[in-house]
């Protein structure tokens, strides 16, 4: 192995976007036989540095080496030609096509469309690396890991050597991720290069070699990750000293806010979505509700907003002193005025609660231009409340008039949970509100959401990463398939455990 | 009584130039191109070869070559939609312009320049009557084969046409088979579907938006040719085409964008678009819009089913309508 010469070195690489620089002067080593993670916060230009690599974008000045070799990165193809193939956060597969026609897609091959060679070729790759991938299947009709699968065996299957994954375990369970990191430890045992994006610590001191870190564009120095651990890290992330461990003050006195018995929901297309669901949500306390992605978590959300209509069952609202009233039925309007509020992340991180390509003042605006008593709309309070979000979150945007959908994803999001929160709920619901988000931004969440709950607000907290919902939950509801397969106290709850009754078919309630 | 006989060929003549729009527009929106100028492409590829064969009537009088007959008018035909196929392209891919706009924009000119050059012709011939007669290019386009008359029914149902026909439907044959089983058409789709996708797979996405818009285009005009020198003999009068090009804009959601399907269903709104002239429905001319309805009400019963199915293989293409910019965020 020759270790002298890295097979990649990026040189001063600068890349703006209008006025906003993403990647300043950043110089970086990519080696072969090694795993690097590439390590930032939101906004601090790791994808954009390597989309450099994968000929997405091309640098504005700086250069790039290829085994010592200077190279010019034009284009994707010109990146495969390189060995380079990059694997998307959004995965770039299209849907109605197969597996084996989204693998062998671009590729210039000689003569006739040939399926099924293509298809044997993939089958050996998949028994090479320990892959499970069915050729013929059709992406739409495929699971997040398996078409993170697709895209993995599609960049092996063009020849690369050096693989860039762009936070490959956001969307995985723990045991998919196990699955994952196997099988970026056999590709480094093959001698291939290695780079994972991502910010989560843990997954870095698991699987990585080395550690770089970049900050707001620029390089700040690399680890080995043996010599390190995840405060260094983080403060070097973030700049300055931060606390890791999140909050969990004791509940105040909880008493039940709203109560649900036996809910169960349809789909329009009249799949069976939640089955027989029971549980409630009390004040002063968070409720975490863990499941893989698709498991109910919307539907039951969007059941107790009114959003979903609901097959049977119960959702009873109950008041401070005791009246009790039913939410199915409810206009969702009058939910919300109730101070019920849903704070919904999706994948896209747009697609609910956020119009793209209006300014963060006029999204505000979106909760409150109902009120007022004239016919035109009062812009003062929505553009301090603007103001408000963007200074206590950090937000970082040109400016209040600037079009969310131009603002990073971390930052989206800010403004989305932000607003929510303003409206003073008595109940808060939110689902994926870190999703995407770097540690910073990530624990000031967190902290909003202890300071709701501190104020004895019922908030519920549907989230992906199992650590989390382990040290911020005081109880843990797990959906498996539309069943609620337990209730587990946060304070003793197990990652294995949860990670077990997340895949579970049936379920039988336990507290 | 209902002549099926002398039914089906007027339906098929009918469905012609459908079918060439709607093939030309499904490899269009294959590509993630909206053209909805195609009703204005096939209105300039209509004139182009009529001005082309126009003056080549005019110039060579009596001793006209068969194949400069032939040639002239579909060179003119095929340049005319290629130029506002370009135009689109230009307009759309390189300058990232609405596409819905764009496409409506084109076709109002298209409709307008098909009009103002065809008056221009019908006042530069002098001719009484407000149209143009282009008899002997006609008659060679619309040449059947010459034992086809002899052959009775059979004869008349499949080999009375002229060679346009048959090139409408190997053209439609062609391209459903590119889409379906050549590396090419996997790409198309996969432009059509999710440019960014294809863009990460090192396809040039500006190459196939330009290329299939153009090729979708010229067969297009194809159609509007086919119009003026067969199904109205040569002659050309001034809004004539009418709302063919809209219908088959409407026939490719009516195929689900297949080629090889539009061949029969250009028949079937041909035959509905004539089918008042069958059905005695006495002199009440109001019955004759009700028929001509019909196509459209089908293809807005086809999109609700396909919808209500919703199965993914039957929507059209993801990125339909949207232009793709790599840096875009």
């Amino acid at each position: 192995m020759d270790s002298q010469i890295p097979a990649v070195r990026m040189q001063n690489i600068t890349k703006t976007f209008g006025k906003v620089t993403a990647n300043k002067d950043v110089n970086l080593d990519i080696r072969r036989g090694e795993i690097l993670a590439l390590l930032g916060e939101n906004g601090s230009g790791k994808t954009t540095l390597m989309n450099m690599l994968s000929g997405i974008y091309y640098p504005d000045s700086g250069s790039i080496y290829i085994d010592g070799k200077e190279a010019d990165i034009g284009s994707p193809r010109e990146a495969f030609s390189y060995g380079i193939g990059m694997i998307h956060q959004h995965f770039k597969l299209v849907d109605v096509l197969t597996a084996a026609e989204n693998i062998i897609l671009g590729l210039k091959e000689e003569g006739r469309l040939n399926l099924d060679a293509a298809e044997k070729r993939i089958r050996e790759i998949c028994s090479t690396y320990g892959f499970e991938v069915d050729p013929k299947q059709k992406i739409y009709d495929m699971s997040v890991s398996q078409k993170q699968t697709v895209e993995i065996v599609k960049v092996l299957y063009r020849g690369a050597d050096i693989l860039i994954l762009d936070e490959p375990t956001a969307v995985l369970t723990p045991q998919e991720t196990e699955r994952l990191f196997d099988v970026l430890r056999n590709m480094r045992a093959d001698g291939k290069a290695v780079v994972i994006i991502t910010h989560k610590l843990r997954e870095v001191e698991e699987i990585s070699d080395r550690v770089a870190v970049l900050r707001k564009g620029e390089y700040v120095g690399e680890l080995k990750t043996s010599e390190t651990n995840a405060q260094e890290m983080t403060d070097m992330m973030v700049g300055h000293a931060v606390s890791l461990n999140i909050e969990r003050p004791e509940p105040k006195d909880p008493k039940p806010r709203i109560e649900v018995k036996n809910l169960s929901v349809r789909s329009s297309d009249g799949i069976r979505k939640l089955t027989d669901v029971s549980f409630d949500i009390r004040t002063g306390e968070i409720l975490g509700i863990a499941g893989i992605s698709g498991s109910g978590q919307k539907e039951l959300l969007e059941s107790v907003t009114g959003l979903q209509p609901v097959e049977s069952g119960s959702i009873t609202y109950i008041e401070d002193d005791g009246s009790r009233r039913e939410l199915i039925g409810m206009d969702p309007r009058h939910i919300q005025a109730m101070g019920v509020s849903l704070a919904f992340v999706p994948e896209d991180r747009l697609g609910m609660g956020l119009v793209g390509s209006m300014n963060i003042t006029d999204n505000m605006m979106l909760r409150s231009y109902r009120g007022g008593h004239t016919v035109f709309t009062n812009r003062k309070p929505p553009k301090a409340l603007a103001d408000r979000v963007v200074r206590e979150l950090e937000v970082v945007t040109p400016g209040l008039t600037t079009p969310v959908q131009r603002l990073s994803g971390g930052n989206v999001q800010k403004v989305l949970v932000g607003r929510e929160i303003a409206s003073a709920p008595t109940v808060l619901l939110t689902a994926y509100a870190v999703r995407g988000l770097d540690i910073n931004s990530s624990y000031t969440i967190y902290n909003l959401l202890n300071e709701q709950k501190k104020e004895g607000v019922a908030v519920v907290y549907v989230g992906e990463d199992l650590d989390v919902l382990i040290e911020l939950c005081d109880r843990i509801l797990v959906l498996s398939g539309g069943r609620v397969s337990g209730i587990v106290d946060g304070r003793t709850a197990d990652k294995n455990e949860i990670g077990l009754m997340m895949t579970k078919a049936g379920g039988e309630a336990h507290e | 009584m209902f002549d099926l006989i002398s039914f089906i060929p007027r339906a098929v003549a009918q469905s012609i130039p459908l079918l060439y729009g709607c093939t030309g527009e499904t490899i269009t929106e294959k590509s993630g191109n909206l053209n909805l100028g195609i009703p204005g492409v096939m209105y300039v590829g209509a004139i182009s070869g009529v001005i082309g064969s126009f003056l080549y009537e005019q110039s060579a009088g009596d001793q006209m070559n068969g194949f400069l007959t032939i040639f002239i008018p579909m060179a003119c035909c095929l340049l005319g939609s290629l130029l506002m196929g370009l135009l689109y392209c230009f307009l759309t891919v390189t300058m990232r312009a609405n596409q819905n706009v764009t496409g409506l924009a084109m076709t109002t000119f298209g409709v307008g320049f098909g009009n103002f050059f065809g008056g221009s012709l019908i006042k530069l011939s002098g001719s009484e009557v407000p149209s143009i007669a282009l008899s002997a290019t006609s008659r060679a386009f619309s040449r059947s084969l010459p034992f086809a008359a002899n052959l009775g029914w059979f004869g008349k149902i499949f080999l009375s046409y002229g060679f346009l026909a048959y090139l409408a439907i190997a053209i439609a044959l062609t391209a459903s088979y590119v889409l379906k089983h050549t590396r090419t058409g996997l790409q198309l789709r996969a432009v059509g579907e999710s440019p960014a996708t294809a863009d990460a797979a090192g396809i040039s996405i500006t190459k196939y938006k330009y290329f299939t818009t153009c090729i979708g285009c010229m067969i297009a005009g194809l159609g509007g040719l086919y119009y003026v020198m067969d199904y109205a003999c040569g002659v050309w009068s001034n809004d004539a085409f009418g709302d063919r090009g809209w219908l088959a804009i409407a026939l490719v959601i009516f195929t689900i964008w297949r080629p090889n399907v539009s061949i029969l269903a250009s028949m079937l709104f041909g035959g509905l678009y004539i089918l008042y002239l069958y059905i005695p429905s006495g002199m009440n001319l109001s019955m004759k819009e009700i028929y001509k309805m019909f196509p459209y009400l089908v293809t807005i019963i086809v999109l609700v089913i396909s919808s209500m199915r919703n199965k993914r293989e039957n929507q059209p293409p993801a990125s339909l309508g949207l232009n793709y910019f790599r840096e875009d965020r």
